[in-house]
């Protein structure tokens, strides 16, 4: 096996030191009756030529060379070509959580330059190491508010992605915490009024995202407003981290929720991604996960290590803030590289090409179907509400090889015939015009092709 | 210096401050294409949402980045440079193969909510992988969908709730042995079940009486670590499993240690009810300085009903699919279907391996350990003699009566080329040098890494200043980390 560096000579030899006849004798606390006596039902072992054959394989099965209009928490921008080859380093790439400080100070220091960049981005004070992702930072950061507030009950904008309230409700059910959805309005924002009638001196948080599901930018002060008013704090989730270049960052929250994969994170059918959390440092030790602070060695030079541990699993067990005990460090470092390429000056351009391309767009589609939420300002995502079902539209474009928005229906029975789109820097004007001609285009013969693809499509 | 390191010798490396410090206003390492749509009034698009400014966010070009981060990544010890003999933590080789199949690009770039019907490429990994896995563990089903191994211990557990829940008898309690990794208890908790400890016998195993006398209708499970943190097989698992059984508790098995089984035994075949596995560790998908792990749950049949949604299915048409609609499930603990870049390097593993891949890969690993055991014996401390599997534990008892204990060890071990071993863990042995090799250690590398520990056993003797004041040879020495958590600095500001 290519990857074992001993020869059957090395084995007998190591077999001997220990005093031993074969490897089976190895394997001899382990009782008999349990011992598997027959290969694994893998596949056989396969030369590297194979595998990649396999994967190209799969890769043609899996949507390449369609151009996809889909957003919804998953962003498709330029991944700088550096980012590869920079954490493609077996410096990066293999090194182990960075707790011996003096042979993990690229790892440490890097971390640290990441988290001073999350700072900025936010205008938080502090923000940790990386999460999984955008959805279970939500969680532990409502969590979070949960444990220093001393409060339990929660409020969730329905306006915040789905799947995040799926994940944060597995959360919640059995940490008693229990969470109640707030509306939107017809400019796609939390329904102030329902807000400030559900919440009690009970509430914890209040959790929006912005921009939204939807796309649309909350009123984030006004939100700010109604829940500080009443003791309780302000939970910002964010799913597109372009955004944060060209709209307004959620300063008034107490804690944000991040999801960074937008930086420079590949697609790659959902993860791995980079969640994070950034808030006020006299919050910091209810924060979870992991931290790097600066430090002075013994001659007194700068040097950075693993910081604040005490809130976590390793040193406390079942009272530590959370139980996460990874990070997403190599996925951080990707981001991380991302935000140097693009910088102060990039990001506000990316961002601004964002809101041009989907301004366009929206301004096409409206064409033919109607646009909803405009009375609120918007990102690089919106929603058109048309006569046909957007299953049947998709079903069209697929043959076109584009990928059209996504159907709310699933998520958002109410929204009826709404699909929410989604441009970036990497849509390109023609994509758009054709789009939205295909998607104008229900007159045209009800495609008898495949009949289970409209189904499938609405997923 | 009389004790000479075979292993490293020091050379120059680059100084490099943080990127800010770099940063000047004009220069750029980005260039975006010609608009192609009108532009924008951003002002008038966004009113007060629009962000005027973007802070202290740095301005370098692009040989800078690739500098800067070139020379922070020197700073690192990685698996790439050397044995990484960390205990539990199964550092073994990332192949590469796994890097580059993980980058093609229809799985690099498939977005999770493009139609089933264009994402049956990455469907067939989940559904292969799958396969393989509860093929390799003898259970049942499993969801790939949590994000860590932590992640999947909660996961478990939600589903060990959902089950009692479903018998009609929600109970209160999680058993866990005194040798257990920290994130059980941490996880037990989030999961809002008690804990309770469960006492190790002189062998380093489970404590069958204590555990007779403590099982009862409240404890919901024991979790367990098979082979434990010891690198000792709880050679009485079945008994175990049985002593759970007749009152209706499941045995969850925390599945960090794997590797010392896979091709050899199935937890399954041994009473294991519910199971994590660490693809990072077992399956080879890199570290990368602290994540991204994944922590699929593997299960028996009796707790499928309870699987995070949605799963994998083939469908009336032969085409694989995602099924949403399953009343009984725990619901979903991650946003999309997991960490799916590294369910493409884990399959990649396991085909470079293949089943005899997979089997000597094991046979290695504990081969491994044990000829480092036989190595340090006599000049370590073996707090337990019974047999070890992947991993070893010794205890610096003998190192201790100069002053010396196993994180000094640990640091001197950096001078001589290696990253240290695991410090101070499990908590039942006082001075804990937990020591896993991983099958991809060649004996010379391991023969340099025994030569180098009782080098250090030496200096200890003759001159044991020299090891509580190491490391020597690194760019920094030892951090102040109380000063750091006393008064954190977490972000760089410019100076004012």
């Amino acid at each position: 096996m290519r990857y074992l560096p001993k020869s059957p000579a090395d084995r007998e030899a190591m077999l001997k030191a220990i005093g031993l006849r074969s490897v089976d004798e190895l394997f001899a606390p382990i009782p008999a009756e349990y011992r598997l006596s027959r290969d694994l039902k893998v596949p056989r072992q396969m030369a590297e030529s194979e595998i990649v054959d396999y994967f190209r394989q799969r890769s043609r099965e899996n949507g390449e060379g369609y151009t996809s209009f889909l957003g919804a928490g998953a962003y498709a921008h330029y991944r700088p070509v550096i980012i590869d080859s920079l954490i493609s380093r077996g410096e990066f790439l293999t090194a182990y959580t960075p707790y011996q400080a003096e042979i993990s100070q690229g790892t440490l220091q890097s971390i640290f330059e990441f988290q001073t960049m999350i700072c900025e981005l936010t205008g938080m004070e502090v923000a940790n190491a990386s999460m999984y992702d955008g959805s279970t930072a939500a969680a532990e950061a409502v969590m979070m508010a949960v444990r220093l507030t001393g409060r339990r009950s929660v409020i969730v904008a329905r306006s915040l992605h789905p799947e995040y309230r799926e994940v944060l409700a597995t959360y919640a059910t059995h940490q008693g915490m229990p969470l109640s959805v707030a509306g939107f309005g017809d400019d796609g924002r939390l329904k102030l009024k329902e807000l400030e009638k559900s919440i009690t001196p009970e509430t914890a948080c209040v959790l929006i995202q912005s921009p939204n599901f939807f796309g649309t930018i909350e009123d984030v002060a006004a939100v700010a407003e109604v829940a500080h008013k009443n003791g309780a704090m302000l939970v910002v989730s964010i799913a597109e981290a372009v955004s944060l270049g060209i709209v307004e960052p959620p300063r008034q929250a107490d804690i944000i929720a991040m999801e960074a994969q937008s930086f420079g994170v590949p697609l790659g059918f959902g993860g791995p991604y980079c969640g994070v959390i950034a808030t006020r440092e006299k919050f910091v030790r209810q924060m979870p996960g992991r931290l790097v602070g600066q430090t002075v060695d013994k001659q007194g030079r700068r040097g950075f290590v693993l910081t604040l541990a005490t809130r976590e699993q390793h040193i406390r067990r079942e009272k530590a803030t959370s139980n996460i005990c990874t990070n997403q460090a190599l996925v951080a470092l990707m981001v991380n590289i991302f935000m140097n390429v693009y910088g102060k000056v990039g990001l506000k351009e990316l961002a601004k090409q964002n809101l041009a391309k989907t301004a366009y767009a929206a301004g096409q589609f409206a064409k033919s179907g109607e646009l909803l939420f405009t009375a609120s300002p918007r990102f690089n995502e919106f929603v058109i509400e048309t006569k046909e079902d957007p299953a049947a539209i998709n079903s069209r474009l697929l043959d076109h090889k584009i990928v059209g928005g996504l159907p709310l229906k699933k998520f958002y029975p109410e929204l009826g015939n709404a699909a929410l789109w989604c441009c970036t820097e990497l849509t390109t004007r023609s994509a758009i015009d054709m789009a939205a001609k295909l998607a104008a285009d229900d007159n045209g013969p009800q495609r008898p092709s495949k009949e289970e693809s409209v189904e499938e499509v609405v997923r | 210096m009389k004790h000479e390191p075979r292993k490293a010798t020091l050379h120059v490396n680059q100084n490099e401050g943080l990127i800010f410090e770099k940063s000047s206003a004009g220069k750029a390492a980005w260039k975006l294409p010609p608009l192609d749509v009108p532009e924008v009034d951003t002002a008038r698009l966004l009113g007060a949402s629009e962000r005027k400014d973007l802070g202290n966010m740095p301005e370098v070009s692009e040989i800078e980045i690739i500098r800067h981060f070139t020379r922070l990544s020197t700073w690192n010890y990685a698996i790439d440079l050397g044995m990484y003999p960390l205990g539990s933590c199964t550092m073994k080789y990332n192949p590469r193969v796994n890097e580059a199949v993980a980058r093609v690009e229809g799985i690099a770039n498939g977005h999770p909510y493009q139609p089933e019907r264009i994402s049956q490429g990455a469907l067939q990994i989940l559904k292969t992988l799958s396969e393989c896995l509860i093929d390799i563990t003898g259970m049942d089903a499993i969801t790939l969908q949590p994000a860590a191994g932590a992640h999947g211990e909660m996961t478990g557990l939600l589903m060990v709730r959902a089950y009692h829940h479903a018998q009609g008898r929600p109970r209160k309690k999680i058993l866990i042995p005194d040798s257990a990794h920290g994130t059980n208890p941490a996880t037990a908790a989030m999961v809002d079940y008690a804990v309770e400890n469960l006492k190790s016998d002189s062998r380093g195993m489970v404590d069958i009486a204590a555990l007779e006398a403590q099982m009862n209708e409240d404890v919901a499970a024991l979790m367990l670590t098979n082979p434990n943190t010891l690198g000792v097989f709880e050679q009485q698992i079945h008994k175990i499993a049985d002593i759970l059984h007749a009152k209706g508790g499941l045995l969850y098995m925390d599945g960090a240690n794997m590797n010392a089984l896979v091709g050899k035994v199935r937890p399954g075949d041994f009473g294991v009810d519910v199971m994590h596995l660490n693809l990072h560790k077992t399956f080879s998908t890199p570290h990368g300085g602290g994540g991204p792990g994944s922590g699929p749950v593997a299960i028996k049949k009796k707790l499928e009903p309870f699987l995070p949604t949605p799963v994998v299915v083939t469908k009336a048409d032969g085409t694989l699919g995602f099924e949403y609609n399953r009343p009984q499930s725990v619901g979903r603990v991650r946003a999309f279907y997991g960490n799916f870049g590294m369910f493409v390097r884990a399959l990649a593993y396991i085909q470079a391996n293949g089943p005899d891949g997979l089997r000597q890969t094991t046979e290695d690993a504990v081969l491994n350990a044990n000829y480092i055991r036989k190595g340090l014996e006599g000049t370590y401390d073996l707090p337990y003699s019974t047999p070890t599997m992947h991993e070893v534990v010794f205890s610096d008892r003998l190192q201790a009566k100069k002053g010396v204990r196993t994180m000094d060890i640990a640091k001197r071990l950096i001078d001589y080329g290696f990253h240290p071993y695991t410090t101070a863990f499990p908590l039942i042995v006082p001075g804990a040098l937990m020591i896993e090799p991983t099958e991809s250690e060649s004996k010379e590398e391991m023969d340099l890494f025994v030569e180098a520990m009782k080098s250090i056993a030496a200096e200890v003797d003759e001159d044991p200043q020299t090891v509580l004041d190491a490391p020597h040879s690194t760019r920094v020495s030892r951090l102040d980390e109380t000063a750091a958590a006393r008064k954190p600095v977490l972000r760089w500001k410019p100076a004012l």
